[in-house]
């Protein structure tokens, strides 16, 4: 049912986002930290694109790359000192930190790979982003208006949290 | 791709997450980590939503919801990074450590 051109495309777009968390986690400066998760995120766009969710590929873009991506970038800006450079190394849990996160992969890694997934034949959903759209205003209307708030919540937040005295 | 594949690759990112998060030294670091993982469980939940239930798009809704979360939660700890920054002079998580003196 898959065809070639979906496993090379799966297997390439795994491959640089597995390449590009490890150099977030392992590179010296911040603003190459910054750009190589922007480049995990437009990773990550393109495998919600062969997961049929184009919508959530295009809200991924928007908003992670367009907004928090630039969030982090002021933030580098107004943050830095010229003396910081040597503060971006990883303190001293590294081997700690290392052979628990092993030992949770090992874990979670186990327990997927041993469950018998219900997975069903059917067939996808074309346009998705229709049928989002009528969900979103009919079954899960609560949650849409909450998250409103939540968003007039965080606004009022970061202003009052980063204004001047 | 089969299920599996997907959660695997969720599952490596997680963890990949976890050990940046638990050793870096600066707070925007850590958030940068946090954002790994916030991202590797979208994934998860898209290929839940594709594989076990194609037609109701139940886990596209739950991740339209995770990325609004993740994006005003990212926007108030860097507010909070700007206020920690003007007081101590320092984004060094070792460092900011006022709770004990």
């Amino acid at each position: 049912m898959e065809g070639i051109g979906q496993i090379i495309t799966f297997y390439i777009l795994s491959a640089m986002a597995i390449i590009s968390a490890i150099l977030v986690v392992s590179l010296r400066s911040l603003v190459h930290c910054v750009i190589s998760l922007a480049l995990l995120l437009l990773t990550i766009s393109g495998l919600f694109i062969t997961l049929f969710a184009e919508f959530i590929a295009l809200v991924q873009v928007l908003i992670y790359v367009g907004a928090v991506i630039v969030l982090f970038l002021f933030l580098i800006m107004l943050t830095y000192r010229i003396t910081d450079k040597t503060i971006l190394q990883t303190n001293e849990q590294k081997g700690t930190s290392f052979i628990l996160s092993a030992l949770l992969l090992f874990l979670l890694i186990t327990v997927l790979t041993r469950t018998n997934w219900d997975t069903s034949q059917e067939i996808v959903v074309e346009n998705a982003t229709t049928k989002i759209g009528s969900l979103l205003l009919t079954t899960y209307v609560l949650p849409f208006e909450l998250i409103s708030i939540v968003l007039l919540a965080c606004l009022i937040g970061a202003i009052v949290i980063a204004r001047k005295e | 791709m089969t299920l599996s594949h997907y959660l695997i690759l969720s599952a490596i990112l997680f963890a990949i997450g976890i050990y940046g998060a638990l050793t870096r030294r600066n707070a925007i670091g850590i958030l940068l980590c946090i954002e790994i993982m916030l991202n590797a469980v979208n994934i998860n939940l898209v290929a839940f939503s594709r594989y076990i239930t194609p037609t109701e798009l139940t886990g596209q809704i739950f991740t339209i919801f995770v990325i609004t979360v993740a994006a005003a939660e990212a926007a108030v700890a860097l507010a909070i990074i700007i206020s920690i920054y003007r007081h101590v002079k320092t984004v060094n998580v070792d460092k900011i450590n006022l709770m004990k003196w």
